[in-house]
């Protein structure tokens, strides 16, 4: 059956750290696949946000949406410069309900991501994020992607829930959310 | 949930005289991603850092590229090699300091093909200067244990460092 994941992180406390960089919450995909992936409760304690995913998609292929604080508004815009092995281009739009990250492929090929989010619980500034992210199939279908993605989130609010969606995510797709320090 | 500092150096070298290569062995599967940083210069200018996984030598990677080098933008593919690449369209330099940080995102899996993805920043002198993304398959479910890098034609200068952490999930 597919679901949708979250990952909540009520009651839970950080534990004493040696650096900066700190694991916050992972998503596995379990068997049946999920429509989405939301960690929730994201605590403001850190000064940016760090998310690693390798994931798949099950059925048809889709590019995942990012949004933040569930809001579905068109508060976000996004731009991107691609590389599909024969050529650059580039692209953006503004005024969107959501924001960008690649196009994935089916396992056992993995799409990665290395997702920032910058200055997330800052209430006096809107919030940006970056993406560089790909994958490659040795030259069958598309062939592959390198992609430097940008979103913004025209929007003030501390971000406490990321939520990644469209299509159906593949089992064992996994997403990590991370903390850095100031 | 969270659980504290989990961004760990692994090893880390400096060469102390040039070589063509270097190996990381008995890479523990403890981690989710493994990252490594590479700077330095090269004896080749215009020269390519590449990888091998698990002493695999067989065309069992591939890799696409997007670069831009100060006046274009330009994407390439190398399907069926030998190695992945943590640069190709850029290079590094003989003489002016290049670098590239690489991610092996669930190195561990057995379940997946692995896919890596860097970027890598070339400066002036060498003749492929820009900038960098790039993004290689190993078509193989096989958890990385080892991960040998080396220069493409020549050597790696001394004085080139290279860095290996590991990155655990909750």
């Amino acid at each position: 059956m597919i679901g949708a994941i979250t990952a909540g992180l009520f009651g839970t406390g950080v534990a004493a750290s040696t650096n900066s960089y700190e694991s916050i919450a992972t998503v596995t995909v379990g068997a049946g696949g999920s429509s989405s992936i939301t960690f929730s409760s994201i605590p403001s304690t850190y000064k940016h946000l760090q998310i690693r995913a390798m994931e798949a998609y099950s059925g048809t292929g889709f590019n995942p949406k990012v949004t933040f604080n569930s809001d579905t508004g068109a508060n976000y815009s996004w731009h991107y410069v691609l590389g599909n092995g024969s050529a650059a281009s580039a692209s953006a739009a503004a005024s969107q309900s959501f924001m960008y990250i690649n196009s994935n492929v089916a396992f056992p090929i993995p799409t990665v991501h290395i997702i920032d989010i910058l200055d997330y619980s800052n209430t006096n500034k809107n919030k940006t994020m970056r993406t560089l992210d790909g994958f490659d199939t040795n030259g069958s279908g598309s062939g592959g992607y390198a992609v430097l993605w940008s979103g913004a989130w025209y929007n003030t609010a501390a971000i406490n829930t990321i939520t990644i969606a469209n299509g159906t995510f593949a089992q064992y797709s996994s997403f990590a959310l991370y903390g850095i320090k100031g | 949930m969270a659980a504290g500092s989990t961004y760990t150096p692994i090893a880390t070298t400096t060469l102390g005289s040039a070589a063509a290569s270097y190996t990381f062995s008995s890479i523990p599967s403890t981690y989710t991603d493994l990252v490594l940083v590479v700077a330095g210069t090269t004896s080749v200018n215009g020269e390519a850092i590449l990888m091998q996984y698990n002493g695999d030598t067989a065309t069992n990677y591939s890799f696409t590229y997007l670069y831009g080098t100060g006046s274009a933008a330009a994407s390439g593919r190398q399907s069926s090699r030998a190695y992945a690449a943590l640069n190709w369209g850029t290079a590094f330099s003989s003489t002016e300091q290049s670098n590239a940080i690489v991610s092996i995102q669930n190195y561990a899996n057995s379940t997946t093909y692995k896919t890596c993805i860097a970027r890598n920043n070339n400066p002036n002198g060498s003749s492929l200067a820009g900038t960098e993304a790039i993004v290689s398959l190993w078509r193989s479910t096989a958890a990385i244990n080892s991960i040998l890098v080396k220069s493409g034609s020549g050597n790696m200068n001394a004085g080139f460092t290279l860095t290996l952490y590991g990155i655990q999930a909750a």
